[in-house]
């Protein structure tokens, strides 16, 4: 790793100004994906602006259907939180499914949107829950936030302080993990609204990172099944293809890993 | 540099360290805390796990910096005069070969039992597997392992 400065922010204003007079400052989460990447060299900040520290950032709330996860939270915290479980399973379920125990015990569910990694969980299940991302300075919808491969709506000195969520009816997650990185071959989230609005989101898969999926939205809002799945053909076009698997098998994985989310 | 403080198997540990200083390396090279392996340096092997604030995570993945003011617990401080039950489990149930991945293992399955415990959920063998995850063995094939943290969570359990 390359020399850094470090910082212990103490409060989100602490972080922008820290981050601001920095020459190439990087916020830093739980670190678990961007500590690797300095170890390796592909990174090399100036200054890392530590966020946990930050009592403000860290805590799930639950008030009737209506959820509040602060950026700092952890995958863990998020997995265990028994409220949350009775609300929406599926985000439990999704939380605890990442990296590994020790990974889920730094890694925060803001990092991870932050990065916009395209075989993330996270990015999946809050575009089809249609969170609101909140920051610093405003209010951004999922849709909005994840504009493409490693890249969100996000502006400089912008810092993700919570996502938020109204649970919806139903909802559910399956993904194939990468058998060696545990990342999302492919990854689908299924949510059903109270007003029967149905969103699909695909992660792993799409070759410009998260996308919702319009054929299985559709069919879903008529028939909330498995057979529904099987009647929609799901394009490769746009899906990537690498040394894992092909364009074509994710096609059919969007599919299985629909089949998977709705069981 | 900057002035790290933090608790290590109940000692207070200080030291003025480089500010990209990784935890594992705060432990092994300034404290001479070697038996905390680094096994890949890549974030996947485990073999780094230690506990901080009685959670375990991957020394590795951790700057020492981050760890100031934390309670931190590796696998020299697990046993108390004699062996940790954990660590007789795995003695006992032949949960090693090599030994290289064990400091790490054995460090992950303390945490997995305290933490199913604290749920009051059951410890299967599915769940062992499943929890080892992000802890790999080259030599066992993982049996034998698997076979000491459920020895080693009912010794724990009764004692």
């Amino acid at each position: 790793m390359y020399d850094v400065t470090y910082h212990r922010a103490t409060s989100v204003d602490d972080a922008v100004a820290r981050l601001s007079a920095a020459s190439e400052g990087q916020l830093l989460a739980g670190g678990q994906t961007l500590l690797p990447t300095m170890k390796h060299r592909l990174a090399a900040p100036s200054d890392l602006i530590d966020l946990r520290g930050i009592a403000d950032l860290v805590g799930v709330r639950v008030s009737g259907r209506s959820v509040t996860i602060g950026a700092m939270t952890t995958h863990a915290a998020v997995a265990g939180n028994a409220e949350l479980a009775k609300v929406c399973p599926a985000i439990v379920k999704l939380a605890g499914g990442i990296g590994d125990p020790a990974v889920r015990h730094q890694g925060t569910i803001g990092g991870s949107i932050a990065n916009n990694d395209p075989a993330a969980d996270y990015p999946a299940g809050l575009m089809a829950l249609g969170a609101t991302i909140h920051t610093n300075r405003r209010e951004i919808a999922a849709d909005d936030f994840f504009t493409g491969l490693f890249s969100t709506a996000l502006d400089e000195g912008e810092i993700v302080t919570a996502v938020s969520f109204d649970a919806p009816e139903t909802c559910g997650y399956a993904k194939f993990p990468n058998p060696a990185s545990r990342y999302a071959m492919t990854g689908v989230f299924v949510a059903k609204g109270g007003d029967g609005v149905v969103r699909v989101a695909v992660t792993g898969a799409g070759s410009d990172g998260v996308f919702r999926h319009e054929g299985l939205e559709q069919a879903l809002s008529k028939d909330w099944s498995s057979a529904a799945v099987d009647g929609v053909s799901v394009s490769a076009d746009g899906l990537m293809s690498d040394i894992h698997c092909d364009a074509a098998y994710r096609a059919n994985l969007i599919k299985a890993m629909a089949k998977r989310a709705l069981a | 540099m900057t002035e790290v403080s933090m608790t290590v198997n109940g000692k207070a540990a200080r030291a003025s360290v480089p500010d990209n200083t990784l935890l594992v390396d705060f432990l092994r090279e300034h404290l001479r805390l070697t038996g905390t392996h680094v096994g890949c340096d890549t974030s996947q092997c485990g073999a780094c796990v230690v506990h901080v604030n009685g959670r375990a995570v991957k020394s590795c993945t951790t700057l020492a910096a981050s760890a100031e003011g934390a309670e931190v617990t590796t696998i020299e401080g697990l046993a108390n005069g004699e062996l940790h039950p954990m660590q007789a489990a795995f003695k006992e149930n032949h949960g090693l070969q090599c030994g290289f991945c064990t400091p790490g293992m054995i460090m992950s399955a303390t945490d997995m039992v305290a933490r199913y415990q604290a749920a009051g959920k059951e410890l299967t063998e599915e769940a062992i597997r499943h929890e080892l995850e992000g802890n790999i063995c080259r030599c066992t094939g993982y049996h034998n392992i698997v076979r000491a943290i459920q020895d080693g969570a009912a010794k724990m359990a009764a004692g």
